[in-house]
């Protein structure tokens, strides 16, 4: 009995050193030789462009231009500052909105034949077309930018904690009810614990679509105080190609620090228990 | 066997007769129109431990579910004289989040049970089932006879008057489980519940029960009931003598012929 569990407890262990001390370089390094090859490539395009550089300008004059020059480099801060608010509150509205809504499904079949179609039509519509109408009814300025990035980031949310509350194990529904626990206590004790690890892999993927859906706003609501969306358009007008670049490049690096925030954040959660952020 | 035995097995039988679980003609047929049971007809008295064998699919599982409330029988009585019931499922169906102790603290908790209170039964369910040391383990660090214990003790907190069982050491090794029969029938031996067990191992059916019944395939139905004579607590060693397998292959020979 004893020697058994020993056993299994020791392999386990040796498994995890084996990918923490080892693995580390077979890790990184593919990624980051594909980002030499990348930059390589570019500074053959950005070369060959000649005159026409500005198309592409090389990355040194990107960094130069775009992330040393303190003025470009705080607009560019500033602006990501205001789209990744509109990101948060938006998306921690989609997280309330889609978790809630995953819920009442999960409670009846009927509410969730009820619920489920129009869950899919939100994602199946197109969100640009509905854009307009939102600045329509709701103005140009911060409240209609938050609710397209609700829009784009609910549905992620709405499927992965539906899915999640659904792979309670039979067994273990049944388990409660032989103690006739409420549904109440199943809900928080059971279902909610065991979709939290499918919670956060939707938080992940909400939060990067979050991201895009501010920068979509900005194009379309030029009011108040618009972001880096703003400032693409801007830099795309004025032809100044370095700067729109080192914008772009900005807005992609808050999208990965987000999504490796809630990476972070699942990982913190439910880790202990569910191999998060594995696959 | 010696006449002791048989003295034992009266007193056993006079002083703690309490009928537990009584099926009366009971048939379920499922809204499919599957016939999965007709015309059962079970007792299960304070004392003894029960085993049903049969083939796979012939209802073995939904007698269990229908004695413990899960499913209502669609003909005949069913009366279950206590709600003290512990049921072991096939798999152990711990909550991966919680630790061993949390595990087993889980059915105290859903009843309302003061911490302090439910903690001390729960170690004390630990340690019968001999996982002293492990309380604080996540199930995926736990082998699978361990995750078992840990489901045993956690319908142990109950104090059930009446234990059912749905084929829970099937997916176990034949060393692990060989050591948690011996256990349960340790547990059975100190603190004297009513045991309904399905399996589809006639000796595991053997060395556990004091009776064994035999059911056919679909529908299932009753076709033999086979008197366990040997003494408890059991010798393990009971499994390597003659009587055992004469009785091994007497139930074996019943099922056969059911299942044909």
């Amino acid at each position: 009995m004893t020697d058994d569990v020993t056993g299994t407890t020791s392999i386990a262990v040796r498994r995890t050193r084996s990918t923490n001390g080892g693995a580390k370089f077979g890790v990184w390094a593919p990624p980051i030789l594909v980002a030499i090859v990348v930059i390589a490539v570019w500074y053959l395009i950005s070369s060959m462009l000649g005159k026409k550089n500005f198309l592409l300008p090389p990355p040194h004059e990107v960094v130069a231009k775009g992330f040393l020059n303190p003025e470009t480099a705080s607009d560019i801060v500033t602006a990501l500052g205001r789209s990744a608010l509109v990101a948060l509150v938006g998306l921690a509205i989609a997280i309330v909105i889609g978790v809630v809504w995953a819920i009442a499904m999960s409670q009846a079949k009927w509410i969730e034949r009820s619920l489920f179609p129009y869950a899919v039509i939100l994602q199946t519509i197109p969100i640009l077309a509905l854009v307009p109408l939102i600045g329509f009814w709701f103005g140009f300025e911060f409240f209609s930018r938050v609710v397209v990035c609700v829009m784009i980031a609910l549905f992620p949310m709405v499927s992965n904690t539906l899915f999640g509350l659904q792979s309670v194990a039979l067994s273990q529904r049944e388990l409660f009810k032989l103690q006739h626990a409420s549904r109440w206590t199943i809900l928080t004790k059971l279902d909610l614990p065991t979709a939290l690890p499918a919670i956060f892999a939707g938080m992940r993927i909400s939060a990067g679509l979050a991201v895009v859906g501010a920068i979509v706003g900005d194009f379309f609501f030029r009011r108040g105080t618009p972001g880096i969306g703003a400032l693409l358009n801007n830099y795309t007008s004025r032809l100044q190609g370095a700067e729109l670049l080192a914008a772009i490049i900005a807005a992609s690096l808050f999208g990965v620090a987000i999504f490796a925030v809630f990476g972070l954040l699942g990982k913190l959660a439910v880790g202990r228990w569910y191999d998060f952020g594995q696959k | 066997m010696s006449s002791a035995t048989m003295i034992a097995r009266d007193t056993r039988s006079t002083s703690e007769s309490t009928t537990l679980l009584d099926f009366r003609d009971v048939a379920m047929t499922f809204p499919d129109g599957t016939v999965a049971l007709s015309g059962v007809d079970l007792t299960v008295k304070r004392g003894e431990f029960v085993t049903v064998v049969g083939p796979s699919g012939c209802g073995k599982s939904t007698l269990l579910r229908i004695a413990s409330g899960l499913e209502k029988s669609s003909h005949g009585t069913v009366d279950l004289a206590t709600d003290r019931i512990g049921y072991v499922f096939q798999d152990a169906t711990l909550l991966p989040w919680r630790s061993v102790q949390a595990n087993v603290e889980l059915l105290a908790e859903l009843h309302g049970t003061p911490k302090a209170a439910r903690a001390a039964k729960a170690k004390e369910a630990i340690d019968l089932v001999g996982l002293t040391g492990f309380e604080k383990h996540l199930p995926k660090a736990l082998s699978g006879g361990m995750k078992m214990r840990t489901s045993l003790a956690r319908s142990l907190t109950l104090d059930p008057e009446i234990f059912l069982f749905d084929e829970p050491f099937g997916a176990l090794d034949e060393i692990t489980r060989e050591r948690l029969n011996d256990e349960l029938l340790r547990l059975f031996a100190e603190k004297q519940f009513a045991g309904l067990f399905i399996t589809h191992s006639v000796s595991e059916a053997v060395y556990l029960s004091t009776k064994v019944i035999v059911m056919s395939g679909r529908p299932g139905k009753i076709v033999g009931s086979f008197d366990v004579p040997f003494d408890l607590p059991r010798d393990p060693e009971i499994r390597f003598t003659p009587e055992f397998a004469a009785l091994v292959g007497e139930v074996s020979h019943a099922l056969r012929e059911a299942h044909s």
